[in-house]
C-alpha cells in the first residue's frame, strides 16, 4: 500500500551547525526528498557598501577585511587593484611579489577550511577539519609575522603593502612549503578513496556546465563543472603571467569534483609560492601615495580570482577623498544562484553536503 | 588576457541593427536606451562572434537625476568583455527590464539592486528584498537616504 503524504515546509537554519553562518534554507520536502528550496539570508548585513561611501579610499581597506573573513588578504588585494586602476597608481616590483605570496597562502588557508568543513558535513566528524586547522594555523603564524593579525589583516595598501616582510618570514615560508605537500598527501591517504566519502559525494548535487555559465558561477564551483576559467590566467592581474601553474578542472560538476578541485588548487598554489619566493626581488614595498587619494572622475572594475570565486570591486570616483560608489561583486552570493537546481530531487542529508561543497562565507554574501 | 571590446565598435553594430538605441559610446563602455536594452542584451548573448554568455556583475549608481545600471558582460568562449550601461529616471518607481530570462546569474543581483537602490526589474520571477527585511522603509544605497 502506498501512503500519500503532503509536501511540507521545513526551515533549515538560520542558526544551524551546517549552515556555516546565519543562513536559512526554506525547504519544501516530500518525505525526505527536496521538492523546492529557497535561500534566505541577510542576517549579517552590515551595509558595508554604504559605510565605504563615507570613508577615505585607504579607510575602506579594513572594511574589505570583513567581507570574506576567511580570505581577508584576497579582499585587500582586489580592492587595492581596483583603486590603483582608478587612480593610475604604480606598484613596486617587490610589493607585487609579496602580494602574490600572501594571496596564494590565503587561498590555501581558505581551501583548508572549505574542504575541512565539507568533510565535516559529510560525516567525517572533526578529524579532517582538525588536521586542516592545524595546517591553517601555520599560515596564520606567517600572516601574524608580517602584519600582527591572524584574521583581519589590513595588510595591503593602495600602491603596495603596509610594511616589508620581516627577516624570519622567508625561512618560515620555506619550511611551510617543504612540509605542506606531505600534509596534502596525508589528506589524500585518509580520504581520496574513502568508500563513504565517494558514496556520499560522487554524482551528488551536479551543476552542469551550461547552467554554471548561465548562473554566473565562479571559482572552484565553476571549474568543477568543467570550465577552464581562472582569472589569474584568463585576465592576469598583478604579476600572475610570470608563474607556471595549471588550472585543475572537474568533469561532472558534482560535490566530489568540487572537493578535488580545491585539493589540487592547493598544490598549484604551492607551485606559485615556490616560484614567487625564488624570484622575490629587493626594493621598495610601497610607492609614493598621498594620504588622501583623490582619483580622477571615472570608474573602474578590478577583479581577482579569490579562493571562493571572482571577487570584483566596482568603484566610481567623483574626485573627492571617498568613493562615490563602492560595489562588491561577491562570488559566494552569486554562486548561491544555482543552489536550488543542485538540491532539488536529493534528500535532506545530501542538502547539507551540497551546501557545504559550495563553500560560502556569510560575511561576503550579506555584506 | 581578457580583451575589452571597444564600446564604439559595438555601438556602430547596434546602431545598424537597432537604430536609435545607443545614447552614447566611449572606448570602454556604451550607454543604451532602457527601452531597447532587453533586445540588445539578447543580441549580445546570441550573436556569433560576440557570444556574451557570462554576466559577470550588475551594479547601480545613484546620480540624483537618474540611476545608472552597469552590466559587466564576459564571453567565456572568446575571452572578451564589454561594459553596457543603461539609465532610468524618476525616484518614485524607476523601472528597467530584467535580464534573468537571459542570464540567471542576474537573479540575486537584481534583487539586491531592488532592495538597496529601489529600482524595479520588469519580468523578474521573484522580485523581493534580499538582505533587508520586508517592511523596511527606504533604499539605503540611494544618495538621499537618511536614517536620522
Amino acid at each position: 500500500m502506498v501512503i500519500k503524504t503532503e509536501p511540507f515546509v521545513v526551515n533549515i537554519g538560520p542558526a544551524h551547525p551546517s549552515t556555516h553562518g546565519v543562513f536559512r534554507m526554506r525547504t519544501t520536502l516530500d518525505g525526505e526528498v527536496i521538492v523546492d528550496m529557497e535561500p534566505v539570508f541577510g542576517y549579517l548585513h552590515r551595509g558595508i557598501e554604504k559605510l565605504a561611501e563615507e570613508r577615505t579610499y585607504t579607510g575602506c581597506i579594513p572594511l574589505t577585511d570583513r567581507l570574506d573573513y576567511l580570505a581577508s588578504m584576497s579582499n585587500n588585494l582586489a580592492y587595492c587593484l581596483a583603486v590603483e586602476k582608478l587612480a593610475g597608481i604604480p606598484v613596486p616590483e617587490r610589493a607585487e611579489y609579496i602580494r602574490v605570496i600572501m594571496a596564494e597562502l590565503q587561498r590555501i588557508a581558505s581551501h583548508l577550511i572549505a574542504v575541512g568543513s565539507f568533510l565535516n558535513d559529510c560525516g567525517a566528524f572533526m578529524t579532517p577539519i582538525l588536521y586542516m586547522i592545524r595546517e591553517r594555523e601555520k599560515i596564520l603564524d606567517l600572516f601574524e609575522m608580517v602584519c600582527g593579525q591572524r584574521l583581519t589583516y589590513n595588510y595591503m595598501r593602495v600602491g603596495g603593502v603596509s610594511q616589508d616582510i620581516p627577516d624570519e618570514f622567508l625561512p618560515a615560508l620555506d619550511k611551510f612549503l617543504k612540509e605542506m605537500p606531505g600534509w596534502i598527501d596525508e589528506y589524500d591517504r585518509l580520504l581520496k578513496e574513502n568508500e563513504i566519502l565517494l558514496a556520499r559525494s560522487k554524482g551528488v548535487g551536479i551543476l552542469p556546465r551550461e547552467l554554471a555559465v548561465n548562473t554566473s558561477a565562479s571559482g572552484p564551483v565553476f571549474r568543477a563543472s568543467g570550465v577552464k576559467w581562472d582569472i589569474r590566467r584568463a585576465d592576469p592581474y598583478s604579476i600572475y603571467d610570470r608563474f607556471e601553474f595549471d588550472i585543475p578542472t572537474g568533469s561532472v560538476g558534482d560535490c566530489y569534483d568540487r572537493y578535488r578541485v580545491r585539493i589540487e588548487e592547493m598544490q598549484q598554489s604551492l607551485r606559485i609560492l615556490k616560484q614567487a619566493m625564488e624570484q622575490l626581488p629587493k626594493g621598495e614595498v610601497r610607492s609614493d601615495v598621498p594620504h588622501l587619494i583623490r582619483p580622477p572622475v571615472g570608474e573602474a572594475y578590478g577583479h581577482i580570482e579569490a579562493p571562493k570565486g571572482e571577487l570584483g570591486f566596482y568603484l566610481v570616483s567623483d574626485n573627492s577623498i571617498a568613493p562615490y560608489r563602492f560595489h562588491v561583486r561577491a562570488p559566494t552570493l552569486i554562486n548561491l544562484t544555482a543552489l536550488r537546481d543542485m538540491m532539488v530531487g536529493w534528500k535532506v542529508a545530501d542538502l547539507i553536503i551540497i551546501f557545504g561543497s559550495i563553500d560560502i562565507c556569510m560575511g561576503e554574501v550579506d555584506r | 588576457m581578457t580583451v575589452a571590446l571597444s564600446g564604439e565598435e559595438i555601438a556602430a553594430r547596434l546602431e545598424e541593427k537597432f537604430p536609435g538605441s545607443v545614447v552614447e559610446s566611449g572606448a570602454d563602455s556604451l550607454l543604451v536606451k532602457s527601452g531597447s536594452w532587453l533586445e540588445i542584451a539578447s543580441y549580445l548573448k546570441t550573436t556569433a562572434g560576440l557570444d556574451f554568455d557570462y554576466l559577470t556583475a550588475i551594479t547601480a549608481v545613484d546620480y540624483y537625476d537618474y540611476f545608472e545600471v552597469v552590466y559587466q558582460l564576459t564571453s567565456i568562449k572568446h575571452n572578451h568583455s564589454l561594459v553596457v550601461k543603461t539609465r532610468c529616471y524618476g525616484r518614485d518607481n524607476p523601472t528597467l527590464p530584467s535580464v534573468v530570462s537571459l542570464w540567471r546569474g542576474a537573479d540575486f543581483q537584481e534583487r539586491e539592486i531592488y532592495d538597496l537602490m529601489g529600482i524595479s526589474f520588469d519580468g523578474h520571477p521573484n522580485l523581493k528584498r534580499i538582505v533587508l527585511w520586508e517592511g523596511f522603509e527606504g533604499h539605503p544605497l540611494r544618495k538621499d537616504y537618511r536614517r536620522w
